[in-house]
């Protein structure tokens, strides 16, 4: 009952808006695509590479995806051999879903908290906070890993891209906040500087970052192309539905004085 | 709308009316009908049914002449059996006894309509259920086993049908056509593939 | 075909109820925009139904597979994705088509004399509904459900004595848990549905009873020709029905349009963190009901003192039944009367609109002050009518409806 009451506590209380980390690192924009089937191709290959590790897509099978984002042979089928050899590191069937060996335990033991699944990650946080949250990973000795985010400050996930990204640190500002009623200075992060070269060079590496999280905001909705097809074709239909039932409520209305 | 067809004051274009009141029908029905679209096909079986009902691999290198085993495709069960070359001779012998000996009125894929009903003479691959109500019948392999003419084959506990070794039936059972082949293939000498199609020569 | 027609009236009143409830039901001739929403409502209920039906065909009621049960739906099953989001879509139109249904009524009198019962009814169609959507929301089992119930469930807890025994038998455990999710699970897709169908079967009734009201307030029924058919009566059949059909049509293409292209609606439709499966250690930081509930929500936040916040939410629902006498006007329709109701109804509306928008964002000081006074004008609006309404001036109503 504590808790419950607690819990109504914290509803009346004020809430910072931002989710997560509660910080107010700016969140830079990006358009997902998914008719940029080479853009999912890419993504899905940094995927499998760099975060199927620990990040499993519990809902999203191999085969469906192979489909969908255009990994096909001549006859249109889902090149089973070319998901098998370039996608699956795990010895799963194509059509699995894409789960990882690592143990929950484990993982907990190791980063102090469970990796979640991401197959729904573009739809919780949006496709923005992604593509900052991956861009804004910063050198930072005082952690376990040597990395820290400026939009999720303290994450437990190590910057897995850094050999690609190269070492950036932060570069601070001093803002007043109302603490009680008393101002106070607090240092916040402005911004990122690089300091030391990764493989890609930098817009090389944002359309890397695009490129997963277009790949994740297609994996959070798969069947968001059906549907805006469909959604054509039936509102279409409907447009002259609304003109023949205008037309015929029009004939009978005609007697009306 | 009647009650004011007699005013002749009011001039409704009957025709008009019935001409948009017919289109309108028609278009509202492929509405309907796309509106059920949806509905009847989520009934199929999802993905998760098909990714279930996969493929099946057979290791067959520890399968003796004259021995059975049994697989589970698509929940169903699979029979691969290995006959003996004295089965197999006398797979011709009940021929007049038997509904559809040529099996053409039985499911099975091309490439097993032949007088083994296999793709290797040796290796028979059946689905096992009975094509009367569909419950499991027995293996029964044995000479004389099921009466003195017996030579071997399946016999169906909840309705009687009997099938010779080839899965076809028997004439005088209620079972109406032979057990059904499901589509498999050779990996090699010693694999088999339930839920695949054999590539014929000309694939 | 006839004799058939014949054969079946000897045994069943077919035809008889045909003319009674359509082909020679009267309603009047000057209905306009607002009187969409009545039969916009039932096509809502019947999607729901259907989809809903659907729905509990792949769903698993239960704490460790709902959540993949639903994901299951979207990915898995054949079009499931549409089935799942003509529900959650329909669920979200169901709320705006029957608060601009209950808006019309407010607009037109259509509750007073002699359609009390008729409000009472549909006031209880309301309520069921509000249940029916609370509890639905819960089966999806992601963050949002789970700590949606857990919060509204633990309102009852500021009951006296009872409250926290009452909460845990409403929750069957002593958190939110799988025994919450499968009787909130029977009880939203048999119970509530069952009642809400005999509900809206007494509404129709009720109405076809009393007759339709109109934009100008005029009872058409005292009004009859020689035929002994009202004067400014039509028949509802084949009027109003090919009329409804083009209601329908431009419905179903925003509806559509929001079911294939925004499902999610922002985050308001679908909210994003009901995205993350549900769990008991940790609430999402802003946590806000579904946009339909956010104005009652609003309440309950505005007041300081838990029992009294519960009280004032409940009061702003129950104080809508009494409204066909609290309300003491000569005329029914907002046409003919006075300044005050105006004012009161465009006051009560912008307040209602803005507890909804407060409802859904995090609390400020400066937002628990707006969402008090627009408390306030909700309850001066229902409290205050038997005063402004009979001290105002009204024109007079007229004999026949206007075009």
């Amino acid at each position: 009952m504590k808790r419950l009451l607690s819990v109504l506590l914290c509803l009346c209380l004020p809430l910072a808006a931002v989710a997560g980390g509660g910080s107010h690192y700016p969140l830079m924009h990006m358009r997902p695509d998914f008719h940029d089937k080479a853009s999912l191709q890419r993504g899905a290959k940094l995927y499998m590479n760099y975060c199927a590790g620990c990040h499993s897509l519990q809902y999203m099978r191999y085969n469906r995806m192979g489909r969908d984002i255009g990994i096909v042979d001549a006859k249109g089928k889902v090149a089973k051999q070319v998901i098998e050899k370039n996608l699956i590191f795990t010895g799963a069937k194509v059509f699995e879903p894409l789960t990882i060996a690592m143990d929950g335990s484990d993982a907990r033991e190791w980063f102090g908290v469970t990796p979640p699944d991401l197959s729904l990650m573009a739809r919780v946080r949006g496709v923005n906070w992604l593509y900052t949250y991956l861009l804004s990973f910063y050198q930072d000795t005082s952690k376990q890993f040597g990395t820290n985010n400026a939009l999720f400050p303290d994450v437990a996930m190590p910057n897995v891209l850094l050999n690609l990204q190269g070492a950036y640190k932060p570069i601070f500002k001093e803002v007043t906040i109302n603490v009680g009623g008393k101002p106070k200075v607090i240092k916040e992060i402005a911004r990122l500087k690089m300091v030391s070269h990764g493989q890609m060079d930098s817009p090389a590496f944002h359309q890397a970052v695009y490129d997963l999280v277009n790949f994740l905001s297609y994996v959070g909705e798969p069947m968001k192309a059906t549907r805006q097809c469909i959604g054509y074709w039936v509102l279409g239909f409907l447009i002259i539905f609304i003109i023949l039932s205008y037309l015929l409520k029009k004939a009978y209305w005609k007697d009306v004085k | 709308m009647d009650d004011k067809g007699d005013d002749d004051s009011k001039k409704v274009d009957e025709k008009k009316r019935r001409f948009l009141t017919a289109a309108t029908t028609v278009v509202g029905g492929i509405g309907v009908v796309g509106a059920a679209t949806p509905f009847v096909a989520s009934w199929m079986p999802s993905a998760k049914a098909q990714a279930a009902g996969a493929p099946v691999k057979v290791d067959l290198s520890k399968l003796e002449p004259g021995q059975r085993i049994t697989v589970d495709w698509r929940g169903k069960p699979v029979w691969i059996i290995r006959r003996t070359q004295e089965a197999l001779s006398k797979l011709d012998e009940a021929k007049d006894k038997l509904r559809d000996p040529h099996s053409k009125a039985s499911l099975q894929p091309d490439y097993t309509q032949n007088k083994h009903r296999s793709i290797k003479p040796e290796y028979l691959v059946l689905v096992g259920l009975c094509t009367h109500l569909g419950c499991v019948p027995t293996y029964q392999p044995n000479l004389g086993e099921l009466g003195p003419d017996w030579k071997g084959g399946f016999f169906c506990p909840c309705h009687g049908s009997t099938f010779d070794l080839a899965g076809r039936v028997f004439e005088g059972v209620p079972a109406p056509i032979n057990l059904e082949v499901p589509p498999y293939r050779f990996i090699d000498d010693n694999t088999l593939v339930v839920g695949e199609h054999h590539e014929t020569e000309k694939a | 075909m006839e004799k058939l027609l014949g054969w079946i009236d000897d045994r069943f009143p077919l035809s008889k109820m045909f003319k009674e409830h359509l082909s020679e039901y009267y309603a009047p001739k000057n209905f306009n925009f607002w009187y969409f929403f009545g039969s916009l409502a039932i096509l809502v209920l019947v999607n729901q139904l259907v989809t809903g039906i659907w729905l509990a065909m792949f769903y698993t009621p239960s704490a460790a597979g709902a959540f993949s049960s639903v994901e299951y739906i979207m990915r898995d099953v054949h079009y499931g994705w549409v089935l799942r989001y003509l529900h959650s879509t329909g669920a979200s139109f169901f709320f705006i088509v029957i608060y601009l249904h209950m808006f019309r009524a407010l607009l037109y009198g259509s509750y007073k004399k002699p359609r009390e019962l008729l409000w009472i009814f549909g006031m209880c169609l309301f309520v069921l509904l509000m249940a029916e959507a609370f509890m639905g929301y819960l089966l999806p089992w992601g963050q949002m459900s789970y700590w949606g119930a857990q919060v509204i469930i633990s309102l009852f807890g500021a009951i006296p004595k009872v409250g926290p025994h009452l909460v845990e038998f409403l929750r069957g455990d002593y958190t939110v848990s799988g025994a919450t999710l499968n009787r909130f699970y029977a009880l939203h897709v048999i119970a509530i549905p069952l009642m809400m169908l005999f509900m809206v079967l007494i509404h129709i009734l009720a109405l076809h009873h009393v007759g339709s009201n109109n934009p100008d307030g005029v009872e058409i029924k005292k009004n009859k020709g020689a035929d002994g058919k009202p004067v400014d009566g039509i028949p509802f059949h084949p009027y109003y029905t090919v009329k409804d059909i083009f209601g329908v049509a431009v419905f179903l293409f925003i509806f559509c349009f929001v079911v294939f292209f925004k499902p999610e609606m922002g985050g308001y439709f679908l909210e994003h963190a009901n995205f993350l499966p549900a769990n008991p250690l940790s609430t999402p930081a802003h946590i806000a009901p579904v946009w339909y509930f956010t104005p009652f929500y609003a309440m309950l936040r505005a007041v300081p003192n838990k029992l009294a916040g519960v009280l004032i939410m409940g009061a702003a629902i129950v104080v809508m039944f009494f409204l066909p006498w609290l309300d003491k006007s000569p005329v029914k329709s907002i046409r003919y009367r006075g300044y005050a109701t105006k004012v009161m109804l465009a006051l009560f509306t912008i307040s209602f609109l803005i507890l909804a928008y407060l409802g859904a964002e995090s609390v400020t000081p400066g937002r628990t002050i707006a969402a008090r006074i627009c408390t306030l004008m909700y309850f001066a609006f229902f409290l205050l009518m038997p005063i402004y309404t009979k001290l105002e001036k009204t024109k007079p109503e007229p004999t026949r409806v206007t075009s």
